[in-house]
């Protein structure tokens, strides 16, 4: 997949790495290396198939299609790309995983406001 | 020893991966434990499945997901026995997987993994996942039976209902080579009973379900 086309993207190119907090209010795509936490509230994440993530991650979704080391907490949903090498715990409403994905850790389906979750596979 | 099946004889219609459906006796049992009761622990040991999650998490339960064959084929835990033979670690396939507390989880789907990990990580795998479960807690697995030949396709197990289950052939590449380059796990072994038995011998309990597919459905109680 390439990397989503919105107006407000940052991208994190496959070269960069990054030690730390990274926090924003647009959404973000990972192709590079990402070590600490990442914040992005209201804003999508997504980990394009370089992306070598580890990190705790707070977002309204995200999208992996590389590797993520750490817990994911999306108010919204979470996409595991076929690609996808995900080790941590995942919170979220709706998660899909494409056949192939690779998940190892917890996963709990918050319900949204007393209606059942929605949980979807490709 | 090898862990992929000859990919010599693969035609273009078997790429397109096959989804077929089995009832099972064992899911059965499971489930009516899953209906009776609130919060469950459940351990999926199969290829990560959003099927799987939506039925335990569904019904109110904690689902935790590891693929242990996948794993097991990390290029990093193999070391040399004594004999020169390459083997994979089992100490350090153990400190990397199946790290939980004591007692966790009241039910652990094995599937069909005993029949395709390494002979030196199947022991000490069950061993751990009894340490794991709480007591009166239950582990289903699915053995072949000998009319089963080396090539019998490994499956993964999506739950569809109380007691169906769809498989779908696993494939995947092995560590070293293309992603492109898929290949289904082989058989490594045939249990029969008392191998079985063996296995699961400081289990409290263990029942045999058989099924015309060559496979022997167990479910053991902790």
């Amino acid at each position: 997949m390439d990397a989503p086309q919105t107006g407000e993207l940052a991208h994190i190119g496959k070269s960069v790495v990054i030690k730390g907090e990274l926090s924003g209010s647009e959404d973000l795509y990972v192709d590079g290396n990402v070590e600490g936490k990442i914040e992005l509230r209201n804003h999508s994440l997504t980990v394009g198939p370089n992306g070598n993530v580890k990190a705790d991650v707070s977002a309204k979704s995200v999208v992996i299609q590389g590797k993520l080391d750490g817990t994911v907490n999306a108010s919204d949903r979470v996409e595991l790309r076929k690609s996808a090498v995900v080790t941590g715990d995942v919170t979220t409403q709706r998660i899909a995983i494409e056949e192939g994905a690779f998940l190892k850790g917890k996963v709990d389906i918050q319900k949204e406001g007393g209606r059942a979750a929605g949980l979807a596979s490709s | 020893m090898k862990f992929f099946r000859s990919s010599s004889n693969r035609t273009a219609a078997a790429a397109v991966p096959q989804k077929l459906t089995r009832r099972s006796s064992g899911m059965g049992e499971i489930s009516r434990l899953l209906n009776s009761q609130e919060l469950l622990c459940v351990l999926d040991l199969g290829a990560t499945s959003a099927n799987n999650i939506r039925f335990f998490t569904g019904k109110g339960h904690k689902n935790y997901s590891e693929d242990l064959l996948r794993s097991s084929l990390d290029p990093a835990l193999r070391i040399q026995d004594s004999a020169g033979n390459s083997v994979v670690d089992s100490k350090k396939f153990l400190d990397e997987n199946l790290v939980y507390a004591n007692g966790q989880f009241d039910v652990v789907l094995c599937w069909n993994l005993p029949d395709y990990l390494e002979e030196s990580l199947v022991k000490p795998a069950i061993d751990r996942l009894w340490s794991v479960m709480k007591p009166g807690g239950l582990l289903l697995a699915f053995f072949h039976t000998r009319d089963a030949g080396p090539d019998s396709t490994c499956y993964r197990y999506h739950v569809t209902g109380a007691d169906m289950l769809e498989m779908q052939e696993v494939k995947f590449a092995p560590p070293g080579r293309s992603p492109a380059d898929k290949q289904s796990p082989r058989l490594q072994r045939v249990f029969n009973n008392r191998h079985v038995e063996n296995l699961f011998r400081d289990f409290a309990s263990i029942k045999f379900f058989l099924a015309r597919d060559a496979i022997r459905e167990v479910l053991v109680v902790r």
